[in-house]
């Protein structure tokens, strides 16, 4: 993206003139060429009349812009055992690939957006806050930059990702930098479905800029050094006069085990960093591009005997999910979002045969699996994004039913639990079910059932597709007999197993648990083409 | 404290080879392992076990053309012995006393199922007389020895006054029941220190507990006739003198965690001559002949540096390392124990008991070895992998991908044999096959396993009982790096971590974006191992890359297969085996290198540089908090809140796989909070005292 690349990489740039040329010449994509061209002859011009005003001008800001807030800042960021932007920016992306714009935008306040040009061949867009100038508070100038950039990746589909590092509004500039946010917020809610989004907080980020992240798709923090609140601990106290330090409030143990706002969280801003870019391979660059597909060593057809054995024979027994998503995905390698909110239920993406998926599977091991007000939330916000970004969706069912009892219908688990079933039931990307146990009422609707368009829907020979188990049942079918242990047997023979769901049509096949891997390949292969529309609407009206 | 004073050390006495002795003590005829069909044998036989022995036997039976059938616990359900056999029979919940060792339910299969024939395997039932009673009263054959010999043998107070009478060598030592602890500590100070505590029908290290003066003897009564009561049913001891038995490779601490339990044999032995050999198999048949004996057994004896040998005890029962008997001898021991309970004469003359090449067992444990040479670890096996597709390797294991090692049960992964012409070539294989062995999803004690079969010390042949902590005065610390092997180690990483990062470039299918981005020729990585920081430099041609390694080239090349769980490469021409056990986005790639477990960080120079900025995390304080070592139940819990501790002072018991292993104070303190109580189950690491 060269159009208004003035700058390729940020070393090298230091050592004046020379450097300033080469670095042109390095610049080959097409659109720049005429724009440089230009700009080279002006300063050839300038250089051969030994009017070196301009060009020294341009130098000394570029280098000004280069150390940031100055050497000090940079050694108070190294201090609090956090990087730079550029640091981070460098190490997010691949070497040389990192062309930055807006270098000269000033301030009304010299921070720097920054465009990025990923593995060169995924492009994504956005200007981390730059902590060490200005405290990273927002200016107007500065939210202007980040519009540019995000206009600018929407209009090629490109992802965006935002390094947030911001002590909140710029109270000096009032109203403008409040413009500031309400453009960014527009700006995330528009590229919303469009090109994938992802915030990674490595600092405070308080008041009105903790919204951003809550827009893009998913939200990642750094241990012990990133916030994340709407007001800090000295005005809570004012206010409710709670005592809680910034790491309670707004910690990244708080927001990825208790609120729920962020997704991950990781040990410091290189783990991060560097996570984020083996993340970042399994979105698409946009909603237009299809899942990467990438080189994988693991057999399609591989067997995996470990499965025959996993679901335990009492029905009441717990056993990991993970365990069975580890075992089909290619290298066991899966990316869980969420892995420590609303643990009964497990999404992440992972890839079979190459292919990015997203996999959402109810956890047996936390609650026994049920679907509650969290893992509905999360489940389906999760749902949302593959079928926004053309990621199939595997479901891995193993749902005692939703949880009963006075918080959870007070706190509305009827409208969040219908958030679930509103996503399955609208994705149109590919969609392969699983049941590997339990599949009891409502929640079996829910979780990508055949009636809510699966395309392929399995069951292991342990699953029991039923209205409730067998206990519930005759309790309620014989209130009040007295041979009911009799009566739960024969509801166990005619009831819990894959049959009264086969014979129907609602499972397509009762599979040995160890072809399970190989099976779906095949089907992702076929499904690949898959091609599905919802009516034409204005958008649907998701029970938020 | 074991040091090296034992001045009576002792050798191995072990050998498997006097177990085929003692099988052919009543009977003759010619050599050979062919299976008969003809030969009109049991129908149906019940393997009253789990795990690899019953499958092994279950194996013999299959060839035998007999029909076999489990009995299971309920949570051994869908083992692989259970899946093995013709028929399977629940015996009863989880804890071996109510399955195992649940009689009237074992009884009651045999019954159902029409079994005319039991084996015992080696545990369990196998040694119990009253078992065989019950089974002779209903007219089902016990494939062992009968109850007379089992009594007299069994019972290790009475064995030793039978083979005195029968002139067989014994070792001094008290040959009554020791009645409580004073009597215990009073036996010990006459016959002088250091004593070993044995339950009276102990076997398997179980019950057993070396004491150095009182105060051990003290506790290792409490524990072993705690330990003997909860797996023999039979809480009377006997104390001897200790000297160590051979092969037993793990004394000291481990003796007291992993309690006396073999790791490495090895047949023949490399100590024995000929005549000792012969001295001591007669000496054995003598034995069985006095009891009568009619089956496979095994008599132990200690040998001393002069080649002296006393009794120990007898084993009436297949040993958990038959196989290796099997390997130098031809013979199907099961098969044998089988024709002969059938009432066939044995079909081998002495003479024709060859000893042919040499064969090493290694047991493969889901143990620690870190931890005081073992301590059980639990769980799923994630991924397993046997090396049998390597030339005379054996593996005789009783579990799969998938199956659970509880902490019901004994931890024995399975028994791992090589043989070959030479002890040299069957060692050689024994290093490829551990190297080849993938175990996911528990600890495992391969890392120590590989060490000792490589040791010049094990190589030499001079292995006593205190090998281990002779070796490992400091506890097992994993394999020691040369500079070679470390640049060896670093090189591989750095290559890995390339192949991997050229590869998540590689995009396939129809990308808008155009997919070919120029290749990266030169690395330039830091590469960190065990403290250490090197520079690297990698370039690549083709599969084979060349690696700088603080300027010293290496050239590695390999597939590079990165789902593999096996990593054939080829160091400086020289071919080995990595595994690669995880490899993470920031550049940590676990590689296991010579049987141990190495951390290695592969960063590129501007992560290096910049990592030094990142805040270090602060690690717990432990000497305040006690963690379960393992996973395991609370026995007893010794202490409450506001107790003072004086440090080494006992905190609570947890019994793990039948081991009660007591967990002691670190330092003097006052007990801020007890967070387990006596009758709960732990995990591994689980909070279960707070000092303040």
């Amino acid at each position: 993206m060269a159009a208004f690349a003035v700058a390729r990489s940020s070393c090298g740039l230091l050592s004046g003139l020379k450097a300033y040329f080469k670095t042109f010449r390095q610049v080959k994509h097409g659109v720049a060429s005429a724009a440089q061209s230009q700009l080279q002859q002006q300063s050839r011009r300038w250089y051969s009349v030994s009017h070196l005003s301009v060009q020294e001008r341009i130098d000394r800001k570029r280098n000004a812009a280069l150390i940031g807030g100055g050497q000090k800042r940079i050694d108070a960021q190294h201090k609090r055992g956090k990087l730079t932007a550029r640091e981070r920016v460098e190490l997010l992306l691949d070497k040389d690939s990192f062309v930055e714009c807006d270098m000269f935008v000033e301030h009304r306040c010299s921070d720097f957006g920054m465009e990025e040009d990923h593995n060169k061949v995924r492009l994504h867009h956005r200007g981390p806050y730059d902590f060490t100038v200005f405290g990273g508070s927002l200016s107007g100038a500065h939210a202007q930059k980040i519009c540019k950039i995000m206009d600018q990746a929407m209009m090629v589909g490109a992802p965006v990702i935002g390094l947030n590092d911001s002590g909140g509004a710029r109270i000096q500039e009032g109203v403008e930098s409040l413009a500031g946010y309400a453009d960014i917020f527009l700006r995330n809610v528009m590229a919303s479905g469009v090109v994938p989004q992802i915030s990674l907080i490595m600092g405070p980020c308080a008041g009105g800029a903790v919204y951003s992240p809550a827009l893009t798709d998913f939200t990642f923090m750094v241990k012990d050094t990133s916030y994340l609140f709407i007001t800090g601990p000295d005005v809570v106290k004012s206010v409710t006069n709670e005592d809680v330090t910034q790491e309670e409030l707004g910690g990244a143990k708080t927001h990825t085990a208790v609120s729920g706002v962020a997704h991950r969280a990781f040990e410091n801003d290189i783990d991060a960093l560097l996570n984020l870019r083996n993340f970042f391979n399994f979105l698409p660059l946009s909603n237009q591009d299809p899942a990467p597909v990438t080189e994988c060593h693991d057999p399609s057809d591989r067997l995996v005997p470990g499965l025959d054995t996993i679901v335990p024979f009492e029905t009441t027994k717990a056993y990991d999910m993970l365990d069975i998503i580890q075992g089909i995905a290619d290298e066991r390698e899966f990316f869980e979002i969420m892995p420590n909110y609303a643990k009964n239920i497990v999404v992440g993406f992972a890839r079979m045969n190459g292919r990015t998926v997203g996999i959402v599977g109810n956890q047996p091991k936390v609650a026994s699996g049920c679907l509650d007000i969290n893992s509905s939330v999360k489940g389906a916000r999760f749902v949302r994004f593959c079928d926004a970004f053309n990621i199939p969706i595997l479901t891995f069912v193993d749902v005692p039913g939703f949880l009963p009892g006075t918080s959870q219908e007070y706190g509305g688990i009827i409208r969040h639990g219908a958030k679930l079933l509103f996503a399955f039931a609208e994705a149109t990307v590919p969609k392969i079910t699983i049941i590997t146990r339990k599949a009891y009422g409502g929640a079996y609707d829910v979780m990508s059932s055949k009636h809510l368009r699966g395309d392929v829907n399995y069951a292991w020979p342990s699953a029991e597709v039923a209205v409730m188990g067998a206990k519930g049942a005759v309790q309620i079918i014989f209130r009040g007999k007295s041979n009911q242990a009799e009566q739960e047997a024969e509801y166990v023979e005619k009831f819990a197993n894959p049959f009264p769901a086969a014979v129907r049509g609602f499972v397509d096949d009762i599979i040995v648990p160890s072809t399970t891997r190989k099976r779906i390949c095949r089907d992702l292969e076929v499904l690949a083409s898959k091609k599905q529309t919802n009516p034409w609407k204005k958008h649907a009206n998701i029970p938020l | 404290m074991i040091t090296s004073t034992l001045r009576r050390v002792l050798l191995v006495a072990k050998h498997a080879s006097f177990q085929s002795r003692c099988c052919v003590a009543s009977s003759r005829v010619q050599y050979s392992t062919v299976y008969d069909s003809n030969e009109k044998t049991f129908d149906k036989i019940l393997i009253a076990n789990r795990g690899e022995i019953a499958c092994r036997v279950m194996k013999t039976c299959k060839k035998m053309g007999i029909k076999t059938v489990a009995v299971h616990s309920d949570v051994d359900a869908s083992a692989v012995h259970v899946k093995m056999a013709d028929e399977a029979v629940c015996v009863g919940p989880a804890p071996t006393n109510k399955s195992y060792l649940n009689m009237d339910a074992i009884m009651d299969a045999i019954r159902k199922t029409g079994s005319q024939a039991v084996h015992p395997g080696y545990g369990f039932l196998s040694e119990n007389k009253e078992f065989a009673k019950r089974l002779a009263a209903e007219d089902v054959v016990f494939i062992g020895p009968d109850t007379h010999a089992i009594h007299a043998m069994g019972d290790k107070i009475e064995s030793k006054l039978l083979a005195k009478a029968a002139n067989v060598n014994v070792i001094p030592g008290f040959d009554g029941v020791v009645e409580n602890v004073e009597d215990a500590v009073k036996i010990a100070g006459d016959i002088g220190y250091p004593v070993m505590i044995k339950a009276s029908a102990g076997g398997g290290g179980k019950g057993m507990r070396i004491a150095w003066n009182d105060d051990e003897t003290r506790e290792g009564f409490r524990l072993s006739s705690q330990e003997a009561a909860s797996s023999f049913g039979d809480d009377r001891l006997l104390i001897e003198k200790f000297h160590g038995n051979a092969l037993w490779l793990n004394e000291r601490e481990c003796s007291i965690q992993r309690r006396n339990q073999k790791v490495v044999e090895e047949a023949p032995s490399t100590f024995l001559d000929p005549e000792t050999r012969r001295a001591m198999g007669e000496q054995a048949v003598q034995l069985a002949k006095a009891v009568q004996y009619s089956s496979a057994g095994t008599v132990e004896f200690l040998v001393d540096s002069n080649k002296n040998f006393y009794f120990l005890e007898m084993n009436t029962r297949l040993q958990v390392e038959h196989p290796i008997t099997e390997c130098i001898t031809g013979l199907d021991l099961v098969q044998q124990m089988i024709r002969v309970a059938k009432g066939f004469p044995l079909l081998h003359k002495q003479e024709d008991i060859p000893i042919n090449g040499w064969a090493i067992e290694s047991r493969v444990y889901a143990e620690d070895p870190y931890k005081s040479f073992g301590l059980p670890s639990i769980g799923r096996l994630s991924q397993y992998q046997e090396p049998i597709n390597l030339p005379k390797v054996r593996v005789d294991s009783g579990i799969q991908e998938g199956s659970d090692i509880s902490i019901y049960y004994d931890p024995m992964i399975s028994k791992l044999v090589t043989y070959g012409a030479t002890r040299a070539e069957a060692l050689q294989r024994m290093e490829a096959a551990l190297d080849n062995y993938v175990i996911r999803g528990v600890t495992h004690n391969i890392p120590l396993l590989r060490e000792i079969i490589t040791h010049p010390r094990f190589i030499s042949g001079d292995i006593t009982t205190n090998f281990l902590p002779e070796e490992y005065p400091e506890g097992f610390k994993g394999h020691q790096l040369t500079s070679e092997g470390r640049r060896e180690l670093v090189a591989t990483a750095a290559a890995l971590y390339v192949s991997a990062q050229l590869r998540s470039q590689r995009f396939l299918g129809n990308l808008r974006v155009s997919t070919t981005p120029q290749e990266q020729r030169q690395w330039e990585l830091c590469v960190e191992l065990e403290k250490g920081s090197h520079t690297v430099a990698v370039s690549r041609s083709g599969s084979t890359f060349t690696v700088e390694v603080d300027g010293v080239k290496v050239e590695v090349s390999g597939e590079w297969n990165l789902a593999s769980a096996l990593l054939p490469v080829t160091i400086n021409r020289t071919p080995r085996v990595l595994q690669c056990l995880s490899r993470d986005a920031g550049g940590d790639i676990t590689l296991q290198y010579l049987g141990t477990q190495f951390k290695v960080r592969v960063l590129s120079q501007l992560v290096s540089t910049l990592s030094a900025h990142m805040p270090e995390k602060v690690p717990e304080d432990t000497s305040s908090i006690l963690r379960s070592p393992m996973p395991g139940s609370v026995v007893a819990v010794s202490v409450k809140p506001g107790d003072v501790v004086a440090e080494g002072q006992e905190i609570c018991v947890i019994e793990a796989m039948k081991m009660q292993n007591s967990l002691i104070a670190a330092k003097a303190a006052k007990v801020k909070s007890v967070h387990c109580k006596a009758g709960e189950t732990v995990g591994e690491g689980d909070l279960l005292v707070q000092l303040e």
